[in-house]
């Protein structure tokens, strides 16, 4: 048993800034426990199932909306900065495909997804944390890191599907903007999108998305485990989670970016 | 039985239990009672393992807790059942999902056995008809039964109570230190009991520890309470009128 000590680390990381490591270290750790002792299958699998259910059909109305609405702001945008005649008006189905597949999809999803997932992932574990709920866990016998956290890591792996759709509707959203109002014909927007297409980059986001996939399982997790406190404490965890997701998902973007592409 | 020899504990370098060496017997409610901040807490919390105790050790039937493996120790835990103070109950599930939680996880019985088990201790806790509610839809004193029906669905060698009768109006928290010492005699198992409640010291209190400041400062029974002239226990014990008066009534009648 080692989670208390890890709660030690983490407060003292909380309240000393400069001790980022030992968060790291903690965070580290537990990744490592959420795979030790696992539950039996037949109970995970009930859970892993809720949890596709709760974290990724419970947030495709989200992502649909939001992919849309960016898709159509990249096209208008694309279109209004064209002065030049001699650029062709193909651009801006051109620009909107990479903008959404490269970036809007993968990357501005999963910041939803920290807002989204990530705080309902902490508040919970928080709440369970609070209430004596993981110490009961603790004290059958179970492995409440695995019992947890685990079944968030399996749901999450189907994120890729949600960044998916979300490349699919900004595209059509861009389509729908660029075509009705009036910016670009639907030739020279679908010219546009099938313009120097490489299939890489479709691989290069679906292998980021991927990896936030884990980090927005695993860092709301981490904080809503260690908390300590009350209710408060609980909306506060909350908050941080996000901020700390959101940072590592820049981070690991500009170094997949970097590994990948550059 | 539940031996612990010099326990110390320490938090930032401030002791919380300084040296505590006991017995918890088998067949008994065994108490511990103590100030708020004296540690009880933290004592139930390195019985469960929930808390690495500096030093020290704690035998549980002869196994000495820190010298078992991660997954001993777990399957150790598996012996255990608590209670806890807000009875920890699983929001998600219902009444019947709490209780059959454990036997889910760890039981190898079929589907219909654990099903007539769940029966079986909701029966004995006096549920028998809450089986589709959620620990939200029922009372306090329920959700308290409810906690108990899980601590022993796994017929646990031990048994743990945090503080078992807070919140619970004088007679629900008679009848669940009454629920309590029934099972603790009839399963044969080791009980152990976290608190304030003075009722329960004196209905209850078969062997009594009581904590100050992080030592063991007394133990005894129920019985020995009245007789002590340890200043402590006397102040904590009979720090209200009715006790007092109690006290004296018993001694009265004694000489």
């Amino acid at each position: 048993m080692k989670f208390n000590i890890l709660i030690f680390t983490h407060a003292t990381a909380t309240h000393y800034p400069m001790n980022y490591l030992a968060s790291i270290g903690s965070y580290a750790i537990m990744v490592r426990e959420v795979f030790k002792k696992p539950t039996k299958w037949r109970i995970m699998k009930s859970l892993i199932l809720k949890e596709i259910d709760d974290l990724i059909f419970g947030s495709l109305g989200i992502i649909i909306f939001i992919s849309f609405f960016i898709g159509g702001v990249v096209a208008i945008q694309t279109a209004l900065n064209i002065s030049n005649p001699l650029i062709p008006r193909n651009l801006i189905g051109f620009a909107t495909r990479q903008s959404v597949i490269l970036e809007f999809a993968p990357t501005f999803t999963s910041i939803i997804m920290a807002g989204k997932v990530g705080s309902y992932i902490t508040s919970s574990i928080g709440t369970m944390r609070v209430t004596e709920q993981i110490d009961a866990l603790e004290v059958m016998g179970v492995n409440s890191l695995n019992y947890l956290v685990f079944p968030k890591i399996v749901a999450m792996f189907f994120y890729p599907f949600a960044v998916a759709i979300a490349m699919y509707i900004g595209i059509l959203g861009g389509w729908i903007a660029g075509v009705f109002g009036g910016f670009s014909s639907s030739a020279d927007f679908v010219e546009g999108l099938q313009l120097d297409f490489i299939p890489y980059h479709v691989t290069y986001s679906f292998i980021k998305s991927v990896v936030f996939a884990f980090v927005i399982a695993t860092v709301p997790s981490y904080h809503g485990y260690y908390m300590k406190g009350g209710a408060l404490e609980v909306g506060k965890a909350a908050t941080v989670s996000f901020v700390w997701t959101s940072v590592v998902i820049i981070i690991l973007n500009y170094v997949l970016t970097q590994l990948m592409l550059g | 039985m539940i031996e612990v020899k010099d326990l110390h504990k320490a938090f930032d370098g401030s002791p919380v239990l300084k040296g505590i060496s006991t017995v918890f017997e088998k067949g008994k409610t065994n108490l511990i009672i103590g100030q708020s901040g004296s540690g009880k807490t933290v004592f139930m919390k390195c019985l469960l393992g929930l808390i690495i105790p500096d030093s020290g050790t704690i035998c549980y039937e002869g196994q000495i807790y820190s010298q078992l493996t991660p997954e001993q120790q777990r399957d150790l835990r598996q012996e255990m059942g608590m209670v806890f103070q807000g009875s920890a109950l699983f929001d998600s599930m219902t009444v019947e999902g709490n209780v059959m939680f454990p036997l889910e996880m760890f039981a190898r019985q079929s589907r219909s056995e654990m099903q007539d088990r769940v029966e079986f201790v909701l029966r004995r806790v006096n549920l028998a008809d809450a089986h589709k509610k959620y620990p939200a839809e029922i009372s306090g004193g329920m959700q308290k039964r409810v906690a108990i029906a899980r601590a022993i669905v796994m017929n646990p060698k031990y048994l743990f109570c945090d503080e078992p009768n807070s919140g619970l109006d004088p007679r629900t928290a008679i009848l669940i230190d009454n629920l309590i010492q029934e099972i603790t005699r009839e399963y044969n198992i080791t009980t152990v009991i976290n608190t304030h409640d003075m009722n329960s010291v004196m209905e209850i209190g078969e062997k009594i520890v009581f904590l100050k400041d992080g030592i063991k400062e007394w133990e005894g029974t129920n019985r020995d309470i009245f007789r002590t002239d340890n200043e402590a226990v006397s102040n904590f014990v009979y720090s209200s009128e009715l006790f007092k008066k109690v006290r004296q009534m018993y001694l009265e009648e004694r000489d």
